[in-house]
């Protein structure tokens, strides 16, 4: 599984890694976790809010910060 | 310059629903009889002198701290629930394809309901211009977007009243529409870096899941609780500093150099207002203190617009998408419009 964190380095964007890397930890499963800072790429994926979150390069969340239960929950439906 | 004020909680229970239908016109009562409670408690209870400047000062401070409160309190929800409607992504498709007046309109009046916050400025400055909206629309959104806030629009109306409130909005929107159509006007497109045309933005597919009635409740929760928790010091200290000059500095103190004989205390304002930044609630103590000692409205809301409106962070984030020269001009532009609007209250009041 691929996760990528979209966000130019922004307060909340290092926050939802960190909250990722929290998920993925405890969820005890293997992912790549990549943080995406290069606009060019981010503006790939279309989003116009960031931080944004790609699992498997599709958009689960974008302009917020969503809590560590629904980061598991989006990492878990996947 | 608004900040992310966008944590998920997460955390919906059922009963979140009820609670607003009850608290909000308890929290109305509250308001409408907060100075008589506190009057009676200054005057009757404590027993307080009424000539002291102590007891003003006193009386204002337990008057305005719960009045504020409920305000943002009351408002922040209110507005955090209309924000769950808009998104950037609406914002762009209802943008696209309009003319450049009405674009411009538009935009400034998206840009104060879209949730916006600085650390998403270049994605959504690259996402307008990816969808041909024009440049002169895009910066009316963005100068929209951080100058009229909902927390800078509550503090005015609760510490100045409702028209220095209304005067505020109406301006700050005025001044983004006609900044945007002059930018527009200018031909300034030769001044975004290329590889902003060259970026082909792919299509926005989030998994959107049905969003009902108690998320959005959830989103004015989650609104009052960042916003709250963020401006909470600047309201509690900018109150006490009204009550602390309330009566004990000079009056007029600040009328010699922030009147409205002084001509140039608008532009002095403007040019002290732009390279800082602040929040709206960190600028009010300010405003508070200039206001009671004898500084112009025109120049109190000139350098409030200023400081939350333009700001050095801003135009560095925004330095990665656009040329130093329009930079320029967007700061000049929005500026000249600012000290049109400080001179013209300066006139008229």
């Amino acid at each position: 599984m691929k996760i990528e964190i979209l966000g130019m380095g922004c307060a909340t964007c290092n926050k939802l890694e960190d909250t990722v890397r929290l998920a993925v930890s405890e969820m005890g499963i293997d992912a790549q976790i990549d943080h995406v800072k290069d606009i060019k790429q981010i503006m790939t994926y279309g989003v116009m809010t960031t931080p944004a979150l790609a699992i498997d390069g599709v958009i689960k969340a974008a302009g917020k910060l969503p809590s560590l239960a629904d980061i598991k929950q989006m990492i878990g439906n996947k | 310059m608004a900040e992310c004020f966008t944590t998920d909680n997460g955390d919906k229970n059922k009963l979140n629903y009820y609670i607003p239908f009850v608290l909000i016109p308890l929290a109305i009562l509250v308001y409408f009889f907060l100075e008589q409670g506190v009057d009676f408690l200054v005057y009757g209870i404590f027993q307080m002198d009424k000539s002291a400047h102590l007891t003003e000062a006193i009386r204002f401070f337990l008057y305005d701290t719960p009045k504020v409160f409920i305000l943002l309190t009351v408002i922040v929800f209110v507005v955090g629930i209309i924000r769950s409607y808009f998104s950037p992504e609406k914002t762009r498709k209802a943008l696209e394809g309009k003319p450049l007046f009405i674009g411009n309109v538009m935009a400034a009046s998206l840009g104060i309901l879209t949730p916006f916050c600085t650390c998403s400025a270049i994605p959504l400055f690259i996402g307008f211009v990816e969808s041909g909206i024009p440049l002169g629309v895009t910066f009316s959104f963005l100068v929209a977007a951080p100058m009229i806030n909902e927390v800078a629009l509550v503090l005015l109306f609760g510490l100045f009243g409702w028209k220095t409130a209304l005067l505020y909005a109406s301006t700050g929107l005025l001044i983004a529409i006609v900044s945007g159509w002059v930018i527009g006007k200018l031909k300034v497109e030769r001044f975004v870096e290329e590889w902003v045309y060259e970026i082909k933005a792919g299509d926005f597919q989030v998994e959107e899941r049905k969003v009902t009635f108690n998320d959005r409740i959830q989103a004015g929760y989650t609104a009052v609780v960042d916003i709250v928790s963020k401006v909470w010091i600047y309201i509690v200290a900018g109150i006490a500093v009204g009550a602390a000059i309330h009566g004990y500095v000079p009056e007029n103190f600040m009328a010699s150099i922030m009147g409205k004989e002084v001509w140039w205390s608008v532009p002095l304002a403007v040019l002290i207002g732009v390279p800082l930044y602040s929040n709206a609630a960190g600028i009010i103590p300010i405003l508070q203190a200039l206001l009671e000692k004898g500084a112009s409205l025109g120049t109190a809301l000139a350098f409030m617009m200023s400081v939350i409106g333009l700001s050095l962070p801003e135009m560095i984030i925004l330095k990665k998408v656009i040329k130093l020269p329009l930079i320029i001009i967007f700061v000049s532009v929005v500026a000249t419009g600012i000290m049109i609007v400080g001179f013209l209250f300066n006139l008229i009041y």
